[in-house]
């Protein structure tokens, strides 16, 4: 099939015609349920305020489920399909394998999206993201999902056919780059996943319209888990590549160590499907062993990887800096950094918000016992919204900067505000995030309407720290979805109305990437070692926090009730 | 080059890793054998251990095994709904049933005593969240949990319902007492 290849003028990156035209459609598609699931958490933050309480009970776990699925599948999988396709086709320099294929899968995720958006909003699918069974959702709830699974996976294969087309037109020389690498983990997660999400919700759909009697529920969560939490792995071996990326395209930094690096991604592959088991730590049907075994050996092994990960970045980005000469004292590097640059800004604190809570967190909330403390509480969305949302969101907003100029051609407009927006966004939802694990700490439920308990046949009245935490969910929850609204006014302002940029060169070939000269090979291999003494002191800062926090949480555990 | 680069040593396998990047890997491996140990040894001398016990089960019989629980040791009824309030035998079983949107009966218990607090759902999951305590254990209809408990503190306390379970989960809120 003919096809066009045009080289940015700006970043140099070469855009095959179909695969700019597909990550430009995911991307917007992406943007568009961003706005969705803004609007249903803007409604969930207040009614869960307690002072507001805006929604009633019907309504809101309606919007609930709206805004998990929206923002959970719909959001980050339209926009890693984006990911997948500049990973492969642009950083490779290729044209794309089979972009009807590729077409036919954004369609069908748009189908399967507004099909279970349909059934949410008619108002008999309010079953949460999670549609634990028994409880039952409308049939098209389950295909519209199904749909959107398919089309992913579809994605997903023409991302691997890609790497093939690249291979054997010889676009590139020796291995594939790290980024590319990265989403390759990614893809291949996803593989797994979207197998793993076939084999419980495609029963499950057969369930709804009535061919299969009767579906475990215990087996329901162990299978469905195999999906919900792998699926956010795929996010963090996405998110963790567009750092990468990031660091490579603001300060030409190149991997400390490739080795290193990649194995941290291939960790991921290995063990994180298994530490899927989390999420069942509370639960009857599985043993003691079971549960230890999948979440210590498996999960730690991953956690090993972003640990890896957590220092190699930065300190990519050290040694890049150190390099340009900005070698004084531990943190010149750091604070030479372009800050006002809101790709790096917004990547930075996506790094530092992901490690320091959403990864400590995490960890925690997977010990075995001290789940107990945890599982169903405000603490696992606070959790979880410092992983998927500063973490992955905040990461695919940063790179948006960057590809707003070169993939849509177009300026991004009202500069200062696109400089304050990661700042605003980032903290808030880090804070967010913190006060709804403190508010989960003294006990508060997640998806839960009334902390009042109106209609039960008691009373209970949680502590006023409680309280304090959910006002405090409220106020910055609120500032929140005012930072992500503003970068959807910005993104979406600046695609009509930003300045038009001149679009490059356009040719009917695709110009392979220059093979690495042996001159500047020899630079790299020679004299070339920087160390990285900052990263060395924000990991450590990061090792004792985690430490700490580790243990104080075994000291609560020690004073609740025996139990064995 | 960089990370969007092909590595630009084509033989990078061989690349020798840098110290510090050996000894923070070193740290990882070390801390989540540590974390793992921790499990473990929480399981041998720690008191606060979820019990594996649990059975297959139907709605049907873990209500009637209940049903026959709060018959025998009822001692007497609260709100204007009159649920009963069961006092389970020092160190022996009690049941309670979680369904929408009630915790089934009230239990009492006594400081200082271990009991076999069996645990199922007849409709959908639920969440016992035991309160202010803060113990959290899922609910799954068909699964019997036999959970041992050994309450510290005298009071009152609530269980909340903290598995999303339809219309009537906020309201969904049961008691024990600890004499």
């Amino acid at each position: 099939m003919a096809t066009t290849y045009r080289t940015c003028p700006v970043s140099g990156l070469q855009f095959e015609d179909q695969a700019e035209k597909l990550m430009r459609w995911n991307a917007v598609a992406g943007v568009l349920w961003l706005l969705v699931g803004g609007i249903t958490a803007l409604l969930v933050i207040l009614t869960r305020w307690p002072a507001i309480k805006l929604l009633p009970a019907d309504q809101f776990y309606l919007i609930l489920t709206a805004h998990g699925i929206d923002m959970l599948i719909l959001w980050i999988l339209f926009f890693e399909m984006a990911v997948l396709y500049f990973a492969s086709s642009t950083l490779l320099r290729c044209r794309l394998a089979t972009p009807k294929i590729a077409w036919l899968g954004f369609w069908l995720m748009v189908v399967g999206g507004i099909m279970t958006n349909v059934a949410i909003f008619q108002g008999e699918s309010s079953v949460m993201f999670t549609s634990y069974v028994p409880m039952q959702a409308a049939w098209h709830f389950y295909l519209g999902i199904i749909l959107v699974a398919v089309g992913a996976l579809l994605g997903t294969a023409v991302f691997f056919g890609t790497l093939v087309v690249a291979k054997r037109d010889k676009t590139y020389q020796g291995s594939l780059p790290l980024v590319t690498f990265g989403a390759l983990t990614a893809a291949i997660i996803a593989t797994f996943t979207i197998l793993a999400g076939a084999g419980i919700l495609v029963p499950t759909f057969f369930w709804s319209i009535g061919l299969i009697k009767e579906i475990d529920a215990q087996l329901y969560r162990m299978v469905w888990w195999g999906l919900g939490h792998s699926s956010q792995q795929i996010n963090v071996a996405a998110h963790v590549s567009v750092w990468y990326l990031t660091a490579a395209v603001i300060f030409g930094a190149k991997p400390l160590s490739e080795k290193v690096s990649r194995f941290a991604f291939l960790l991921y592959i290995l063990f994180l499907q298994l530490a899927s088991a989390h999420h069942l730590l509370s639960d009857p049907g599985m043993s003691a062993e079971w549960k230890v075994l999948n979440t210590s050996y498996f999960m730690y092994f991953a956690v090993m990887a972003s640990m890896i990960h957590g220092f190699t970045v930065p300190g990519a980005i050290e040694a890049a800096q150190r390099r340009k000469g900005y070698t004084n004292g531990l943190f010149e590097w750091l604070r030479k950094a372009p800050w006002g640059n809101p790709v790096f800004s917004g990547m930075f604190i996506s790094l530092v918000s992901f490690g320091f809570l959403g990864g400590i967190s995490g960890v925690v909330l997977g010990t075995e016992q001290i789940n107990m403390l945890m599982h169903n509480t405000f603490y696992v969305p606070g959790h979880f919204h410092t992983t998927v949302v500063t973490g992955t969101t905040l990461a695919f907003m940063a790179i948006t900067y960057l590809l707003v100029p070169v993939l849509f051609r177009r300026e991004m407009i009202l500069p200062k505000l696109c400089q304050i927006q990661p700042y605003l966004f980032g903290i808030s939802m880090s804070v967010l995030g913190l006060v709804m694990m403190g508010a989960g700490t003294l006990g508060v439920s997640r998806r839960h309407w009334d902390m009042a308990f109106s209609g039960a046949p008691f009373q209970y009245e949680w502590p006023g720290a409680a309280y304090l935490m959910m006002g405090l969910t409220g106020i910055f929850g609120v500032i929140a979805v005012i930072g992500g609204g503003l970068w959807i006014l910005l993104v979406v302002g600046s695609l009509l109305f930003g300045k038009k940029l001149d679009g490059g060169k356009v040719s009917d070939k695709p110009t392979p990437i220059p093979a690495a000269t042996q001159a500047a090979s020899a630079v790299a291999h020679g004299s070339d070692h920087v160390g990285v003494p900052g990263t060395v002191v924000l990991a450590l800062l990061l090792f004792v926090s985690f430490v700490l926090y580790y243990f104080v949480n075994w000291k609560y555990l020690s004073e609740v009730w025996l139990l064995s | 080059m960089s990370a969007i680069l092909p590595p630009s040593e084509r033989l990078w396998w061989k690349q020798p890793i840098d110290k510090v990047e050996w000894a923070w890997i070193a740290i990882a491996f070390v801390w989540g054998m540590i974390m793992f140990a921790m499990m473990i040894y929480w399981h041998i001398y720690g008191k606060q251990n979820l019990s594996n016990e649990a059975y297959k089960t139907t709605p049907e019989l873990f209500a009637a095994k209940a049903e026959k629980f709060i018959a025998e040791n009822t001692i007497r009824t609260e709100t204007e709904r009159n649920i009963p309030v069961v006092k389970v035998p020092a160190g022996g079983d009690g049941y309670l049933i979680a369904r929408l949107w009630d915790w089934y009966p009230i239990l009492e218990l006594e400081k200082g005593q271990t009991y076999k607090i069996h645990l199922s759902s007849l409709d959908y999951n639920h969440g016992f969240s035991l309160q202010p305590v803060n113990i959290n254990i899922q609910v799954i209809p068909g699964y019997e949990h036999v959970v041992k408990m050994t309450p510290t503190k005298e009071g009152t306390y609530a269980i909340v319902c903290n598995e999303y379970c339809g219309i009537g989960h906020h309201s969904m809120l049961g008691r024990i007492y600890v004499k």
